[in-house]
């Protein structure tokens, strides 16, 4: 279906990430986030603020993180789109909620600014350093999707995809947004609402005697219900069969906990999202998302003056990893160079796929500003030796 | 059991069905509680109030957090949502903003609402949202092993006090009233009758409703106090218990085996939060103001 215009700001703009990142939830169709102040992300729950109002929708404060990752999800089984927005050590208080949200099936979006740490580390300087706790930080087996948008454009349309994945696959997304791109401003073009697709609740159309609420589709997707429709469901957090009612055994923790996780994997195979550009020829691929993706575009053009055939692979969608894609470069091309703000994270997915076919270097930075292009061409020359 | 009970065979009619059972998940029977628990004559006591308040149930939703109350949300066959631990409050925040027309009840625990959940209490209270909070206090955390709570009082033996309880505990009528709560209200499982009523009443009542319900546990708290069986612990709240509508609440605070002062402490009138987010939008924003459409279009 096409966006509800009440929420698309149609036109051209001058928008920061974070600002532009807000605008993508309003015409996704959320009409429900919920915040807690956090340096360098409140500003689109800010922007939200001022804008819901005249939109039609709810803004609510709350108390801390905990409580921010959890009504929004009270909200979404009330019928809302919601998300919530954060940083740093509140991504950290809301890893219980991912998991509930992984574990109940909820579709939402938190967004992640990141920043420098551990603990307080950097609050208002740029990291990439949260990119295994996306994947990992919650506790026990479960999928999400993350996604890496490196510009004020890609804020704004990554969003919106982010939103209708949520929907489609009724999981928790990760927007990993880092401070460099949350607050560079850049035009933002925001087309009309009938240009944007946006994807329905997949809401089911069984009466309630018929309905049971965890029972997969093909897809191994459960269709969805809201309170007050008359299906008197009930959602847990425990293992649950079927029904939604808790089930203590064996049989039934491997056949949620396996569907949870695999219905998520055309992320790994066709539905990765990436840019490529380069790769025809490419010795040396640079991998790379983010901020970090744009200091490198500039490393990879200092080295095809030099005479390297260097080629870019911008990851987009992080979680699950790309690995179809990488695993078809891995045989044919010498090396990756995979810069990071981090000390080593998206690297070792890039080399567990890779699986020892090509070279696959690491240019490590702990934070606080992006590489120098320089270092990044260093590596690339090295690993074209 | 008396005797007398036993000698006089009692046939069930075939047709018979206890009134409270459309209310129940009957297929999630057995519950998990154990015998001289009180956390099912509170269930009990909260489907009679849903019965009486004739509360249309497909619009009524419930909230739990974890613990042994928390399994409330998994047995009432209404929209029943089992959270994270201490977060049903917030999670109830979110649904009833998305969907004001539910009437969206918090049931659980008072390990759940007032240690590892209080800073929630206190802020829902506050902004007066309008929640209808039960809380069973047991006085312990039962599910874990009867550990020290928030509301144990001193003195008490618990798996983490074997010496006996040393802090002061919260008086939560008091914490409830001074947070900003519309309703304030105590009872025991004795008070079956006065229980139901005020549940009712907070089904009626807009704004940030609280009721504590004083519950045994006999397989943990009054088992490692010397307090007796389910029985016993009914005849001490019996004995104990007086009620005292419109106390201040200041002088309700528990102790071990003092007097229980139940009643209804709490009632009064202040605008909820729905009502204040939009007077103020539409002071500042006047008609530029769009009252809250959250449920997504398609639904």
């Amino acid at each position: 279906m096409q966006a509800d215009a009440k929420g698309v700001l149609t036109g051209v703009h001058f928008l920061d990430g974070d600002h532009a990142c807000c605008e993508g939830t309003l015409a996704a169709g959320a009409r429900f986030a919920a915040g807690y102040p956090i340096t360098p992300s409140t500003e689109v729950v800010e922007r939200f603020a001022q804008r819901i109002p005249t939109v039609g929708g709810v803004f609510i404060q709350m108390e801390d993180e905990l409580a921010a990752s959890i009504a929004i999800q009270g909200a979404v089984w009330g019928g809302a789109k919601a998300f919530t927005v954060t940083s740093g050590p509140g991504f950290s208080l809301m890893m219980e909620h991912i998991g509930y949200a992984a574990m109940t099936e909820t579709p939402c979006v938190f967004v992640n600014v990141q920043r420098g740490g551990p603990s307080t580390g950097l609050p208002t300087l740029p990291a990439q350093a949260d990119m295994m706790q996306a994947k990992w930080g919650s506790h026990g087996d479960y999928g999400i999707v993350a996604l890496c948008p490196n510009s004020p454009q890609e804020c704004f349309d990554l969003t919106i995809t982010g939103f209708n994945i949520a929907e489609e696959f009724r999981v928790p997304v990760l927007m990993m947004l880092d401070e460099c791109v949350g607050h560079m401003t850049e035009k933002v073009v925001i087309p009309e609402a009938e240009q944007l697709e946006i994807t329905p609740r997949r809401y089911t159309k069984l009466p309630p005697e018929e309905f049971r609420l965890y029972e997969p589709r093909e897809d191994m997707v459960p269709d969805m219900v809201r309170a007050g429709a008359g299906y008197r469901f009930h959602v847990t957090g425990l293992t649950h069969d079927e029904r939604g009612y808790p089930s203590m055994n064996v049989e039934t923790q491997d056949r949620s906990v396996r569907r949870l996780v695999d219905k998520l994997k055309p992320f790994s195979n066709g539905r990765a999202l990436f840019e490529t550009e380069d790769l025809e020829d490419a010795q040396v691929v640079v991998v790379s998302y983010g901020i970090t993706s744009r200091v490198a575009q500039r490393a990879i053009q200092l080295a095809r003056a030099q005479g390297i055939k260097a080629g870019k692979f911008r990851i987009i969608s992080a979680w699950p990893f790309p690995d179809q894609a990488i695993d078809a470069l891995a045989g044919r091309v010498k090396a990756f160079v995979v810069p990071e703000l981090n000390l080593g994270q998206m690297v070792h997915e890039v080399a567990r796929v890779a699986a020892g076919r090509a070279k696959v270097i690491p240019v490590t930075h702990a934070g606080g500003t992006v590489h120098n292009p320089e270092v990044i061409l260093n590596a690339i020359v090295e690993a074209a030796r | 059991m008396n005797e007398a009970t036993l000698e006089t065979p009692f046939e069930m009619p075939a047709d018979a069905q206890n009134p409270v059972e459309p209310f129940l998940r009957m297929d999630r029977m057995p519950h998990i509680w154990c015998p001289g628990c009180g956390i099912g004559t509170t269930v009990n006591c909260f489907t009679r109030a849903l019965l009486d308040s004739k509360a249309d149930l497909d619009k009524v939703a419930v909230v739990s957090g974890i613990g042994c109350t928390g399994r409330v949300a998994g047995y009432a066959n209404l929209d029943s949502f089992h959270t994270t631990h201490g977060r049903a409050i917030p999670f109830a925040t979110g649904l009833k903003l998305a969907n004001p027309e539910l009437q969206v009840v918090v049931y659980s625990g008072d390990g759940d609402l007032f240690a590892i959940g209080g800073n929630h209490f206190i802020h829902a209270a506050r902004r007066n949202m309008d929640l209808k909070v039960i809380c069973v206090n047991n006085l312990t955390y039962a599910m874990t092993g009867g550990q020290t709570g928030p509301a144990t009082p001193s003195h008490v033996i618990s798996a983490t006090s074997p010496y006996g309880v040393f802090e002061p505990s919260f008086n939560l009528v008091q914490l409830a009233e001074a947070a900003g709560a519309a309703y304030v209200a105590r009872w025991t499982t004795y008070h079956v009758k006065q229980l139901a009523r005020s549940m009712e009443e907070v089904m009626k009542k807009k704004g940030f409703c609280f009721i504590e319900v004083i519950s045994p546990c006999p397989t943990l708290y009054q088992r490692r106090n010397k307090m007796g069986d389910g029985l016993d612990t009914m005849k001490f709240y019996k004995q104990m218990s007086k009620t005292r509508n419109g106390a201040p609440t200041s002088e309700c605070a528990l102790t071990k085996a003092g007097e229980i002062v139940v009643g209804k402490f709490v009632d009064r009138d202040r605008p909820g939060y729905f009502e204040m987010m939009s007077a103020q939008m539409h002071e500042t924003l006047g008609d530029r103001y769009a009252s809250p459409e959250v449920m997504c279009s398609e639904c």
